[in-house]
C-alpha cells in the first residue's frame, strides 16, 4: 500500500526549528527557499492575492460622477480641502468618527477572524505575506524552484547569475515602486498626478512618499520577508493571545503520523510501529517562514496552510488519507493525541486511530462548524455588528446641512441710541453637499426682533438668503436687534437655516442677553 | 556574584542574578539595536557639531550650519509677511469703502484691524470695543464724530484734541458754572433729561428749554441731535457718555469733561488705519458712506 518511490524526499532542515536556532545567536540570517506548492490553500492564496492587489492597485482608477463642484475620483482623501471621499460618501473632518468606527470593526474584526480561524490574517491576507508571495513569483520565475535557487545561491558569482540577480532586484523595484506610487494615488487626482509625477510636476511630498514606500516594500519583501512577522511585527503575539484551545490553527496530527519513518515498508517488514508521516520534508520545504510544523504550534508560523497542500500531495501519492497537517483546534487535537496514546499511557499508537480495515477510525474528533459558534465568537460578532449597525444608521441619518453659532461675548449686548438692545453673532453656516445651495436664515421666537448681516443686508430683516458655495463653509455675522419694550433678562430663541430647494433644516437654539430689567 | 548558570529550556546561561527563583538570560542585544544605539553616538557627536550645542562662558558653540531658533522666527516672520504682502498692497491702494464693499479684503482687514485694536486701543475703549464711562462705546450707532468710513478714519488718523496733531478734531463745551446760575443749570439738566426720559421736576422743563436755547442750540442744534462737525453729542438718544442722569448732566453743564484720543496715523501708518476703521466700522454702528 505505501508507494514511496515517487515522493521526492527533500533534505531540507528548518532554518527557524527551535534545535537550530540558539547557536550562535549572533548568527547570520540562514536564507530560507520557499518551493512551491500546488494544492487547494495555495489556490486560495493566489485568488487573495489576486484580489487584495487588485483592490489596492485599481481603487484610485475607478471614478464616481459627484457632479461639476466635487471630484470624480471614487475613493479619495482629499487631505488640501480635508474631506474624504468614497463612492457616494464624503466625509468631512468633524465626522471622521466613521474611519475611526472602521478602525474599531476592523480591530474587532480581527479578534473574530483570529478566534475562530487563527492567524488568517498573517497567512492570507497581510501585505507583507502578500508581497513576499509576489516577490517570490518573480524569484521563481527567474531563478527556478527550490533546487536551482539553493544551487544559484551557492554557487561563485558568474555572468549568469550577476544578470539573474540584477534582473531578479530590478523587477522587484519596479514592483515596489509601483507599490508606492499606487499609495499616493489614494491621495490626489489619479490621472493628473500620474502626469504630473512622470513629468517631474508633483509634490515634493509626492516623490518621498513613493521613496520611502519602494525602500519599504523592496526591503521588508524582498530582503527581509520572515523576519518581519518574527522580529518586527507585534500581530503575532497579540494574536497569540487571541487564540484558544478552539481556535483553528494549522496542525501536524503526531498522532497519526508518528513514528515517522523513512523507511516504512522495511519498518513495517521488520514489525516496527509506523506512522503517517514518511520524513519527506516536504512540509518544510514549502514553509515561507522556515519551520518544520512537526515541531509543534510555533510563534513563526503564520499559518499560510502550504504545508497542508505540499503534505496532502505527499498523503494522496502514498495512498493515505489526507489531512496529516491540517487545520484543527487544540482540543481536537488533544482528544485524538488521547486516543491514539490510550489516554497517555502508550506511545503514539497508529493502530489506535485506524479501523481493521486502515482507514482512520470513526472515534476521532473533526472540526465542527458548531465549535466556532461559542460565547466568545458570538460576542466578538455582536460587538461589530453592533458598531456596523451604528455606523450604517449614523451615516444614513445624517445631515448634509449644518448651522453653528457663536454669540459674541464682549460685549454681551450693545444699547443702541433708541434704547433698543442688539446682540452679534457670528453663524457658520456648512453646505456639505457637491451642489450649490441658497440657505435661508431665520429668526424664530423672538417676538420684535430683526437682523442685519455684514455684507449681507443692511436693512433688518427676519430672514436671510445666503449663497452657499458647493462642500463649503460659509461664514457670517449678524446683529439681532431687540426693542427697547423687549427688553429685561436673557431670551431664548432659535436660528434656523433651511435649504430653500430641499427639507434639509438645521436649528441652533440661542440666547438673547439684555440688561437685567432697569429698576 | 554566584557561579555560571544555564537556563534548561533555552540553553542561554543567565546573568547570575536570581529573584524568588527567576534568573534573567543573558542573552546579548539584538544587532539591529546594538547599531542603532551606535548610529545615534555617531549621530549625537555630529550633531553637536553641526548645531549650536555646547555652553561656553557667556555663549554657546554656534555650529558649522550657522542654525539659529531666532533666525528661524525672523524668516517665518518675513514669510508671513511676504503671504499677506498682496493683501497690504490692496488695502494700501483702496479707500475704505472700497475695502468694506470687497469681502475677502474686508475680512483681512477686520483680522488685522482686531490685532492693531488689541495692542493700541484696548487701554481706553476696552478689549470688546464697549468703552466704559468717558470712553465711547464704539458697537453702538451713536457717533460723537461721526460714523461713516471717512468720519472714523479721520478721527484715529489724527486724534480728538490731540496737541500733537494740527488736525485733529477740536472743540471745547465751556464750563458754564460762570455763565448760568444753579437755577438756570438745574433747569436746563431737567429739560436734557427730558428729552430721552422722565425729569425729576417737570416744572423746570420749560425754564430749561429756554436756557437751552439761549446757551446750548449753537453747538447742540435746536432740536438737541448735536452736531458731528463740532463733536456735540446728541441729546436725545439713551446714550450718555459722561452719565444720564440729571445730577450728571448738570454737572457736565457746570464744568465739562473731555476726552482726549492721540492721533495714529503718524505712528500706525495709513494702511494700519484703514484696517483699524474696517474693523470699528463693522463692529455694528458703523454709518453709509459720506462720499
Amino acid at each position: 500500500m505505501l508507494n514511496q518511490a515517487d515522493v521526492e524526499r527533500v533534505d531540507a532542515a528548518a532554518v527557524n526549528s527551535a534545535k537550530n536556532r540558539q547557536s550562535p545567536l549572533y548568527a547570520a540570517r540562514r536564507k530560507i527557499f520557499p518551493k512551491r506548492a500546488e494544492g487547494s490553500f495555495r489556490r486560495f492564496k493566489w485568488f487573495v492575492m489576486a484580489i487584495t492587489l487588485g483592490i489596492y492597485y485599481l481603487t484610485p482608477w475607478l471614478r464616481w460622477d459627484r457632479g461639476p463642484h466635487a471630484p470624480d475620483q471614487a475613493v479619495l482623501v482629499d487631505i488640501a480641502n480635508s474631506r474624504f471621499y468614497f463612492f457616494f460618501i464624503e466625509i468631512w473632518p468633524q465626522e471622521f468618527f466613521f474611519v475611526a468606527g472602521l478602525l474599531v470593526m476592523a480591530g474587532i474584526g480581527l479578534f473574530l477572524i483570529t478566534s475562530v480561524v487563527g492567524r488568517a490574517w498573517c497567512g492570507y491576507a497581510c501585505p507583507q505575506t502578500v508581497w513576499v508571495d509576489l516577490f517570490l513569483v518573480v524569484e521563481r520565475g527567474l531563478e527556478g524552484d527550490r533546487n536551482a535557487r539553493i544551487k544559484l545561491d551557492a554557487a561563485p558569482w558568474s555572468l549568469r547569475k550577476l544578470f539573474l540577480r540584477t534582473c531578479k532586484h530590478c523587477i522587484w523595484l519596479v514592483i515596489a515602486v509601483a507599490t508606492g506610487g499606487a499609495w499616493i494615488f489614494y491621495f490626489a487626482d489619479a490621472p493628473t498626478l500620474l502626469v504630473d509625477f512622470a513629468t517631474g510636476h508633483a509634490a515634493p511630498v509626492a516623490y518621498i512618499t513613493v521613496a520611502i514606500l519602494t525602500a519599504t516594500t523592496y526591503v521588508f519583501g524582498g530582503l527581509m520577508r520572515e523576519q518581519v512577522c518574527t522580529y518586527m511585527c507585534p500581530w503575532p503575539r497579540i494574536q497569540a493571545a487571541m487564540l484558544d484551545e478552539t481556535s483553528l490553527t494549522v496542525t501536524y496530527n503526531d498522532w497519526r503520523g508518528e513514528p515517522r519513518s523513512r523507511h516504512s515498508k522495511r519498518a513495517m517488514a521488520a514489525g516496527e510501529i509506523v506512522g503517517d508521516c514518511i520524513d519527506c520534508n516536504a512540509c518544510v520545504a514549502v514553509c515561507p517562514m522556515g519551520i518544520d510544523i512537526r515541531d509543534g504550534q510555533q510563534m513563526e508560523c503564520i499559518t499560510c496552510a502550504l504545508c497542508i497542500d505540499a503534505c496532502d500531495s505527499v498523503m494522496d501519492k502514498i495512498g493515505r488519507e489526507r489531512g496529516l497537517i491540517s487545520y484543527a483546534t487544540l482540543s481536537d487535537y488533544n482528544a485524538n493525541k488521547a486516543l491514539a496514546t490510550g489516554n497517555g499511557a502508550l506511545p503514539i499508537t497508529p493502530a489506535l486511530v485506524r479501523g481493521v480495515s486502515g482507514g482512520l477510525s470513526p472515534e476521532l474528533s473533526h472540526v465542527r462548524a458548531a465549535t466556532l459558534l461559542r460565547p466568545r465568537t458570538l460576542l466578538y460578532f455582536a460587538v461589530w455588528s453592533l458598531i456596523g449597525i451604528a455606523l450604517v444608521y449614523a451615516l444614513l441619518d445624517r445631515t448634509r446641512l449644518q448651522l453653528n453659532v457663536i454669540q459674541d461675548r464682549n460685549p454681551q449686548f450693545v444699547r443702541l441710541s433708541d434704547g433698543s438692545i442688539r446682540n452679534g453673532f457670528t453663524v457658520k453656516l456648512l453646505n456639505m453637499i457637491p451642489e450649490p445651495r441658497t440657505i435661508s436664515l431665520r429668526l424664530a421666537d423672538l417676538p420684535g426682533a430683526t437682523m442685519t448681516a455684514v455684507g449681507v443686508s443692511s436693512e433688518p430683516v427676519t430672514q436671510l438668503l445666503l449663497p452657499v458655495e458647493p462642500d463649503r463653509l460659509r461664514t457670517v455675522k449678524i446683529f439681532i436687534r431687540l426693542p427697547s419694550g423687549e427688553a429685561g433678562g436673557d431670551h431664548n430663541f432659535r436660528l434656523i437655516a433651511s435649504d430653500t430647494q430641499g427639507p434639509e433644516t438645521a436649528e441652533y437654539n440661542a440666547t438673547f442677553n439684555t440688561p437685567e430689567a432697569s429698576k | 556574584m554566584s557561579e555560571k548558570h544555564v537556563d534548561e529550556v533555552s540553553g542561554v546561561s543567565t546573568t547570575g542574578h536570581e529573584w524568588d527563583g527567576i534568573r534573567e538570560l543573558d542573552n546579548p542585544m539584538p544587532r539591529w539595536w546594538l547599531w542603532s544605539f551606535y548610529a545615534t553616538i555617531v549621530w549625537a557627536a555630529g550633531y553637536t557639531i553641526a548645531y549650536p550645542a555646547w555652553p561656553l562662558i557667556s555663549d554657546a558653540t554656534r555650529g558649522v550650519l550657522g542654525y539659529s531658533s531666532r533666525a528661524d522666527v525672523r524668516g517665518e516672520m518675513a514669510a508671513a509677511e511676504a503671504q499677506k504682502a498682496g493683501y497690504m498692497a490692496d488695502i494700501a491702494s483702496s479707500t475704505v469703502p472700497e475695502i468694506l464693499a470687497n469681502d475677502a479684503l474686508r475680512q483681512v482687514a477686520i483680522a488685522g484691524g482686531a490685532a492693531a485694536f488689541k495692542v493700541n486701543c484696548v487701554q481706553c475703549h476696552g478689549s470688546g470695543a464697549a468703552g466704559s464711562a468717558g470712553y465711547p462705546n464704539l458697537n453702538d450707532d451713536d457717533w460723537l464724530w461721526g460714523g461713516s468710513p471717512e468720519a472714523i478714519q479721520q478721527t484715529i488718523t489724527h486724534g480728538i484734541r490731540f496737541a500733537g496733531d494740527d488736525d485733529t478734531r477740536q472743540s471745547m463745551m465751556p464750563a458754564f458754572a460762570d455763565i448760568l446760575d444753579a437755577g438756570q443749570i438745574a433747569a436746563v439738566a431737567s429739560f436734557v433729561a427730558s428729552l430721552s426720559g422722565t425729569p425729576s421736576k417737570p416744572a423746570l422743563v420749560e425754564e430749561g428749554r429756554a436756557v437751552f436755547a439761549d446757551n446750548c442750540a449753537v453747538c447742540h442744534g435746536a432740536d438737541a441731535k448735536g452736531n458731528v462737525e463740532l463733536g456735540a453729542p446728541n441729546l436725545t438718544d439713551a446714550l450718555w457718555l459722561m452719565g444720564g442722569t440729571e445730577a450728571e448732566i448738570a454737572r457736565q453743564v457746570q464744568s465739562p469733561r473731555h476726552g482726549i484720543m492721540p492721533a495714529w496715523g503718524a505712528r500706525l501708518g495709513e494702511t494700519t488705519v484703514k484696517e483699524l476703521t474696517v474693523f470699528v466700522h463693522s463692529l455694528g454702528g458703523g454709518q453709509p458712506s459720506t462720499d
